[in-house]
């Protein structure tokens, strides 16, 4: 009975926040940990602290950054460990899916049913806060990581239009090689490496290949000539980086783009904060568009906050929580900053620029095609150890240490041990 | 400066002199480069970074970043800069140097003066408790402090603190105390005079320089920990390397380099401040006793 | 009676206090160490993956393990880092330590200087590292662009030599530490040996060798247990200077065990790397320290 009461007032909670009346007494707060630390994003993060406090609800911040969000993993085991857990924790792909398998979550689905969420949520996004049916985190952003990032005046310099093809694309790179113009600005992390190929083992195996051998671990197709032909392609890449691209920052490679030392960078959507932030105009000074033969995919990653069980059933904080981040104007609000695209496929795109914009649309389109996958590099294809597991391959492949052939034998090898 | 003062046996030439002297200011630079790659950098503004001088002297000299990292740059979601985990830290270093150096003291005691059966092997146990890695103790550490109700609190942290700080503490100590003449204790010890008393009155006047060591060990580890702060810190007990650390590693963004760089010479700030005031006595207080048989 | 009663208490509690005063520190080492470790050999042979779970797979973990070429990367890692930190430490240690007691002019301020690296912590320096280290911007760069265009540095770059870079910067951190405790060991000899010595017409490189290096042993020991202790311990390093690349080229075991515990999910594998590195650390430590305090009685 109780337990029924509580949903009772999440649901009428949760309801006044979209009506947009500051109701709730809100006697606790939510503490929540995450790693948004840099200014935009930080002041992204701000617009809904001011939400759920207009709403009487307390903010305890407990941000931890470092390797993207690694090290807020760590400390939450610890946390979750004392039995002292968070109530709301930014989380990615496969992690929320782990900790919902150990039971720490909570059920959203009073929130999510009231709110119509299954509705607004593209299905791929939805394997990652909907686990056996219940709606255990809310998605903040989607990420896509899929884009090539160029310098417009260098590439008008040099006669290259946007290349459709991977043929073209390698016909840019010599060019841009021969003009003495570093053809790709990349940074040597093992993530970066994992980002672009993502978007290359994409554009060689297709989305069923794709699917086949990063979301199911085919070992024939990891095994396979296509993935040996994947591998020969980062050779070319890495052979069209400069000698100084190892243990870069992404910022550092984006930079080198934006002042035109570089023509293209792989990188996921929040390079063009960069580009923003340093006066550039989306179609003038830059160019997005999708990495050459994946134009109609979308590979993804979302962030999101998982809700911690407190103890039986959402609290109260937790459902306003909930329904604050998945409310448009915060969509909308955040996302602009965060240079992603909302979680929900029905926000007006007015405020994005044509990046924005573009993003947008291709994440509908992909979203109704069946061609929005989770990235691999970013941990929405497999679990962590899988995803790591990789990353070592790809970066002994990149850094010289295994050719295409070797590389392929040792994807496999890693992934059964990973598993 | 009476350490710098002792006096050496050795006498050198003329020749080996400049040498010795050339060597030590070579090295003098070799210490202070990347000090000097972290103040340059801090005073200047960041398009002068990004514009690729790092190594070069600032063209326009700012105090902007020093004023940013201390109170307005973005740690969390509020702007705040380091200056509220500052106090933080101090809550919590405080209280664990004090700790563990008075418990290295009275078992470096216990082991010199008062030595029992199997005392050696006591000590060896808490000496070889220094080499456990700290990534294999953080779950059960953190199980523990929740059922003892420690989790997320400073206290927590003081705890975690002494516990791995006590080895070194009780290493530095049991050097020293091992080579302070034994008869004075036993000669106290006839006049009647108690455990403790012989501690207060007898050790501990003469224990200043070994105290300053490991206070100075001490504190330099417990302030630069990360891990162990950001793992069991509450939201308002994170320390300063916890912050230090969210405004270095933000993740998408700019990275303001010369605001870093400003923040990470204000986090280490007291320390440095330690090892100048203290750094005098720190020789003597090594020379005293700790590398003593 | 009582009065009886209580003296026979007091030289009673007298003769437990020292042991009353050392046990809690006993039973905090006992417990969070000792203990610790015991649950952690225990997870070895467990299929902990997210958190600790409890299922016994025997000697599974181990066996992936041992496939694992990172964990052969970071095994040799640390052989050549080891070798060369502590070896580097101490000799450096203990030459700008004689050379700093040739009553050199400004002792102090060359000795805060030289010791100052021991206060920062690297979550920072490592990144001055970096940018000193990186061919683009640091040494290389200022070196060229001074005129010397054939200068070449790129180590951190470098898959075969990044490892180097790690035991740059970590010299730079604790050698000056290591200097202290040798000038101290130094300033604690009795100069009438040394005097006495020298009458007899020893030569300075004599007296060094057979005389005060000698003498030093203690000191050799507190070096020796405190620079293995970093050696093991290097993380936050590595992870600020080069995170483990280029590749892998610079993992170590501790950055080995932390990635596998806690950024892979394979607690089980991680617990397994602990162990096997907590028993190189007793094998090499337990015979050491056990000749070296034995002989004191």
């Amino acid at each position: 009975m109780r337990s029924f009461l509580k949903t009772k007032t999440a649901i009428a909670l949760a309801l006044s926040v979209t009506a947009g009346t500051a109701s709730a007494d809100g006697h606790g707060g939510v503490e929540v940990l995450h790693w948004w630390t840099s200014g935009g994003e930080a002041a992204a993060l701000n617009v809904l602290k001011d939400d759920l406090e207009s709403q009487g609800i307390g903010w305890t911040d407990m941000p931890v950054a470092g390797g993207g969000g690694e090290q807020a993993m760590t400390v939450l085991r610890a946390r979750v460990t004392a039995g002292n857990a968070p109530t709301a924790v930014q989380g990615l792909g496969f992690d929320i899916i782990d900790w919902a398998k150990q039971g720490s979550l909570a059920n959203l689905n009073d929130v999510a049913a009231a709110e119509g969420w299954d509705d607004v949520v593209p299905a791929a996004l939805q394997q990652f806060a909907k686990v056996d049916g219940a709606w255990v985190s809310a998605p903040v952003n989607v990420h896509s990581t899929n884009w090539v990032w160029a310098n417009k005046a260098v590439l008008d310099a040099n006669g290259i239009a946007v290349p459709e093809t991977w043929d073209d694309f390698v016909a840019a790179l010599e060019t841009l090689s021969a003009a003495g113009i570093t053809p790709i600005a990349h940074g040597g992390q093992a993530w970066q490496e994992a980002t672009v190929f993502d978007a290359v083992a994409m554009s060689v195996l297709g989305p069923d290949g794709y699917k086949a051998a990063f979301i199911d671990l085919d070992p024939e197709v990891l095994g396979g000539d296509g993935m040996k032909e994947a591998f020969d392609r980062m050779g070319v890449i890495r052979a069209n980086v400069d000698d100084n691209f190892s243990g870069r920052d992404w910022n550092l490679a984006t930079a080198m783009v934006i002042n035109g030392e570089a023509g293209f960078q792989m990188m996921g959507d929040w390079a063009k904060g960069e580009f923003l932030n340093a006066d550039k105009v989306p179609g003038e000074d830059f160019l997005c568009f999708r990495f050459p033969g994946t134009s109609e995919q979308v590979t993804f990653n979302a962030d999101q906050f998982m809700m911690f069980d407190q103890g039986g059933d959402v609290s109260a904080e937790q459902a306003a929580l909930a329904s604050a981040i998945l409310s448009p104007s915060f969509q909308s609000a955040f996302n602009v900053v965060k240079g992603s695209v909302p979680a929900r496929t029905d926000v007006s795109d007015e405020a994005f620029d044509a990046c924005g914009q573009k993003g947008m649309a291709d994440l509908a389109a992909a979203a109704a095609s069946d061609n929005l996958f989770g990235s691999m590099a970013h941990g929405h294809a497999n679990e962590a150890s899988v995803k790591n597991a990789m990353y070592d391959v790809i970066t002994a492949h990149f850094n010289g240490e295994y050719d295409s052939e070797t590389a392929v034998v040792e994807l496999v090898d890693a992934v059964e041990i990973a598993q | 400066m009476s350490v710098a003062s002792q006096d050496t046996a050795i006498r050198t030439g003329r020749v080996m002199r400049t040498l010795i002297y050339l060597v030590l200011l070579l090295f003098t630079l070799f210490y202070m480069l990347p000090l000097y790659v972290m103040v340059v950098n801090s005073v200047k503004p960041l398009d002068e970074i990004t514009g690729g001088g790092m190594m070069n002297l600032p063209q326009v000299f700012t105090l902007e970043p020093w004023a940013k990292a201390w109170s307005s740059a973005q740690i969390g979601v509020e702007p705040t800069g380091l200056s509220p985990y500052f106090w933080n830290s101090i809550k919590m270093v405080v209280p664990a140097v004090a700790i563990s150096t008075v418990l290295g003291a009275l078992n470096g005691y216990v082991l010199t003066k008062w030595r029992f059966r199997y005392d050696t092997i006591v000590f060896g146990l808490i000496l070889f408790a220094c080499f456990i890695p700290f990534q294999i103790v953080l779950i059960p550490m953190a199980k523990m402090l929740g059922l003892m109700g420690l989790a997320g609190t400073t206290w927590g942290l003081v705890l975690v603190h002494v516990v791995y700080g006590v080895g070194f503490t009780t290493l530095y100590f049991r050097n020293y105390y091992a080579v302070f003449p034994t008869e004075l204790i036993r000669a106290a010890q006839i006049d009647g005079a108690g455990f403790f008393q012989i501690f207060w009155r007898i050790l501990l006047p003469s224990s200043g320089p070994i105290a300053v060591v490991s206070i100075i060990w001490q504190f330099t580890n417990i302030w630069n920990d990360f891990l162990f702060g950001a793992s069991f810190a509450g939201a308002d007990s994170q320390p300063m390397t916890v912050a230090l650390n969210n405004l270095v590693q933000a993740s998408h963004g700019v990275k303001e380099y010369n605001v870093h760089f400003a923040g990470a010479i204000l986090a280490a700030l007291p320390t440095l401040l330690v090892y100048i005031v203290a750094g005098r006595y720190f020789v003597r207080g090594l020379m005293a006793g700790s590398v003593k048989g | 009676m009582a009065l009886s009663a209580n003296a026979d208490f007091k030289t009673r509690l007298q003769a437990w206090l020292p042991k009353l005063v050392l046990s809690p520190s006993l039973a905090m080492v006992l417990v969070f160490v000792y203990g610790f470790i015991l649950f952690s050999v225990y997870l070895s042979f467990t299929d902990s993956r997210l958190l600790p779970s409890f299922g016994w797979v025997g000697w599974e973990n181990y066996s992936k393990l041992w496939r694992l070429s990172h964990w052969e990367t970071s095994i040799t890692n640390m052989g050549i880092f080891a070798a060369l930190y502590i070896g580097i430490c101490t000799v450096l240690g203990l030459g700008l330590a004689i050379f700093l007691d040739q009553k050199i002019r400004g002792e102090g301020f060359i000795r805060t200087i030289y010791l100052y690296p021991m206060a920062l912590s690297f979550i920072v320096t490592g990144t001055a590292w970096k940018w000193f280290l990186d061919p683009g911007i640091g040494l290389e760069n200022v070196m060229q662009s001074w005129g010397w265009t054939s200068f070449e540095f790129d180590w951190i770059k470098n898959r075969d030599f990044a490892i180097y870079t790690v035991v740059l910067a970590a010299v730079w951190q604790t050698s000056g530490f290591v200097m202290a405790m040798f000038l101290a060991g130094l300033r604690g000899i009795d100069n009438e040996i040394l005097k006495a010595a020298q009458m007899d017409g020893a030569s300075n490189w004599n007296l060094y060798r057979r005389i005060i290096i000698p003498q030093l042993r203690p000191a050799f020991l507190s070096a020796f247990v405190i620079l293995s202790h970093l050696a093991i311990k290097t993380f936050d390093l590595v992870i600020a200077l080069t995170g483990g690349g280029p590749g892998r080229a610079t993992e170590l075991p501790a950055t080995f065990m932390y990635s596998y515990t806690f950024s892979r999910n394979q607690m089980g594998i991680g617990a397994a790397s602990a162990t096997i590195m907590l028993m190189t650390i007793a094998a090499i430590m337990i015979p050491y320290l056990y000749a070296e305090l034995r002989e004191k009685k």
